[in-house]
């Protein structure tokens, strides 16, 4: 029973308590005072560091609205582009093409790239080569510059093996290409949060491999993936780096169709207004900004919104 | 009925055979095809090396290898065309100098605060935030850019020579700037993951939450911190409509932040705008200098890649 609390104090352990309290008051106290400051000093930059990110935010935000607000109305939308009257052009052959070449990049993503994200997590045996070599390069693909997207557009899409032209639904594959892996990474993500004892439970009772993902996995991760889709989808309408490259031209007077004729887009045509000297063209290029920012923006808390309502933990 | 008969008459339930009662074409079909989409990225991959690859050895037999890596003067569209390919590296290379300047420290303090000290509410105000930031389209920075941030640089900064209308440093800090949410979350995700336990012991041994962030979970997440890092090299070294719009298109070799310059991404957006006809030296310039891009982001993104995954070993 040495450690008896006890027992009655002898002189011996009251020194060695009162030299124990001693050594951890020097140790904590001392310390404590300097520390103090370092810390709060610390904590302040960590938050100066953070606030010139959401300052920088605000910053373009507020900007944008103000620079472009003189411009903005209902004939921004609705007026086509022109090169000598900046004070009644607008947006309406851009908006369209915008429109076309986004549809077609969800036409094409939401099939292959849920496709590809089912396969890698349902099918694929990871023990195999070719699977992880695939997995490696989809997470390759994700960091390869957009502008080089635009070159495999040029070289592949627009000329070469497919020679489609500088049409619209060239920039719609090209683009889609561009964000596919987003969309494969999202929808893996939510797959594989749903438990595996749900797709037990699914094979137990008699239901094929497909009857599973299709009536429950793939339900059960639908949230998830679409929240992948809908960034990706915000991410291509606005993107312009390799639309320059696969023929978005700068002033499209009809309204532009999907697989023949000249076609711009939003992001594009704001570079184009951008370019031009004169400082209405810049106005018009901000209010141009304004109506992208809301759309992107828009799309954006979409995806966060229906992240946070839907996730669940099993 | 008839099935019950058929397994009550052979002799138990030994002999019915676990086989599937159809071949299931259907299911195979769509194996097959959704084995297609996942190798549709491999083909992606094999398409743009094809495609830089062709024109670019092309280029190199019209143009040599020391013409291209040796010489210092990059005129590409000039009758005596020059391809030293330096002055559009330096360039590059300038922007991401100035980008990663701001991006890490901002990033970092953003994803230190966001880990180790912010409440659950705080995180799930500022995450989205930083999200909202990562999606604004780089046309709209890039105008930020060349006209709200420049004039304003030259105001806090009068000192400074602000002759030209470009400036590479402006231009570089918008990149930074639009690399933050990058740094922070995957850094924020690398320190979540430094487990608990790491943390109590520190605490427990006396150390104050400013040791315990920087002493035991900066350490311990350093390797996902690093390939946050490399992952926004990699996406200044890509970007390109900023550095178009707010760097301008002059190929210099300068290392002065008030400068035009011209990088690898501002040159290929610059002349491939055009209607190039397929084969001309023009077209072949665009793709060699499309496979020095590919390879040096290919490059980055191996090394961020094979980073993560080592802290997702380690701790996961």
């Amino acid at each position: 029973m040495a450690g008896d609390p006890i027992m009655p104090a002898t002189g011996r352990t009251r020194l060695a308590s009162a030299g124990a309290r001693r050594a951890t008051e020097s140790a904590l106290h001392n310390a404590s005072s300097r520390d103090h400051l370092t810390s709060v000093i610390f904590l302040a930059l960590l938050l100066l560091g953070l606030s010139v990110a959401l300052f920088s935010l605000a910053a373009l935000l507020t900007w944008s609205l103000i620079e472009g607000a003189p411009r903005l109305g209902l004939e921004l939308l609705t007026n086509g582009p022109s090169t000598v009257r900046p004070e009644e052009a607008g947006f309406r052959t851009a908006i369209l093409g915008s429109l076309l070449v986004v549809g077609g990049v969800v036409a094409i993503i939401v099939p292959v790239g849920v496709g590809a994200a089912i396969y890698l997590e349902e099918y694929a045996d990871k023990e195999r080569w070719w699977n992880r070599l695939i997995e490696l390069n989809i997470q390759n693909l994700a960091g390869v510059p957009s502008i080089v997207f635009g070159i495999l557009g040029l070289a592949f899409i627009v000329r070469g093996p497919l020679s489609l032209g500088f049409v619209a639904a060239a920039g719609s594959l090209t683009l889609a290409l561009l964000v596919l892996p987003t969309v494969i990474i999202a929808a893996r993500e939510a797959l594989r949060a749903v438990p595996a004892s749900i797709r037990e439970g699914s094979l137990a009772l008699g239901a094929t491999r497909w009857q599973t993902i299709r009536r429950q996995t793939l339900p059960a991760a639908l949230p998830g993936v679409l929240t992948g889709v809908i960034l990706a989808v915000a991410r291509a309408t606005g993107e312009a780096a390799p639309l320059l490259l696969v023929g978005a031209v700068t002033f499209v007077t009809f309204d532009p169709s999907f697989l023949e004729g000249a076609y711009s887009t939003l992001p594009v045509q704001i570079f184009n207004y951008s370019n031009r000297p004169q400082e209405e063209f810049r106005v018009l290029a901000m209010a141009g900004v304004i109506v992208m920012l809301g759309l992107v923006l828009l799309m954006n808390s979409f995806a966060v919104w229906l992240r946070n309502r839907f996730e669940r933990s099993w | 009925m008839a099935s019950i008969d058929s397994a009550t008459s052979s002799a138990g339930f030994s002999s019915r055979s676990l086989e599937a009662s159809s071949p299931r074409y259907t299911e195979k079909a769509i194996v097959a095809f959704l084995a297609a989409c996942g190798l549709l990225s491999v083909v992606v991959t094999s398409a743009i090396v094809v495609s830089l690859l062709i024109p670019t050895i092309d280029f190199f037999s019209q143009v040599s290898l020391e013409a291209f890596f040796l010489d210092t003067t990059w005129a590409p569209r000039q009758a005596t065309g020059r391809f030293g390919v330096w002055p559009i590296v330096a360039g590059t290379l300038n922007v991401v100098f100035w980008a990663l300047l701001v991006a890490i420290p901002v990033g970092l303090a953003s994803a230190i605060y966001l880990s180790e000290y912010a409440s659950p509410r705080a995180r799930k105000v500022i995450k989205p935030v930083l999200e909202v930031l990562a999606g604004i389209p780089t046309v709209a920075i890039g105008l930020f850019a060349f006209l709200a941030m420049r004039p304003a640089a030259e105001v806090l900064l009068p000192f400074l020579d602000w002759s030209s209308l470009w400036s590479v440093g402006v231009a570089g800090v918008a990149v930074g700037l639009m690399t933050v949410p990058l740094i922070a979350s995957i850094s924020d995700d690398a320190m979540r993951a430094v487990p608990a336990s790491l943390r109590e012991g520190g605490f427990g041994l006396g150390a104050n939450k400013l040791k315990v962030s920087l002493r035991i979970v900066f350490p311990a997440a350093v390797s996902g911190i690093v390939a946050s890092i490399v992952l926004a090299g990699s996406r200044a070294v890509g970007e390109t409509m900023v550095v178009l719009i707010a760097a301008g298109r002059t190929p210099a070799l300068t290392f002065d932040p008030t400068k035009s310059v011209q990088t690898m991404t501002a040159y290929i957006a610059g002349t491939a705008t055009g209607d190039i006809p397929t084969g001309t030296l023009d077209y072949n310039t665009i793709f060699a200098v499309g496979t020095l891009l590919f390879a040096a982001t290919l490059a980055l993104n191996l090394v961020a890649i094979r980073l993560v995954r080592r802290f997702r070993e380690v701790y996961e």
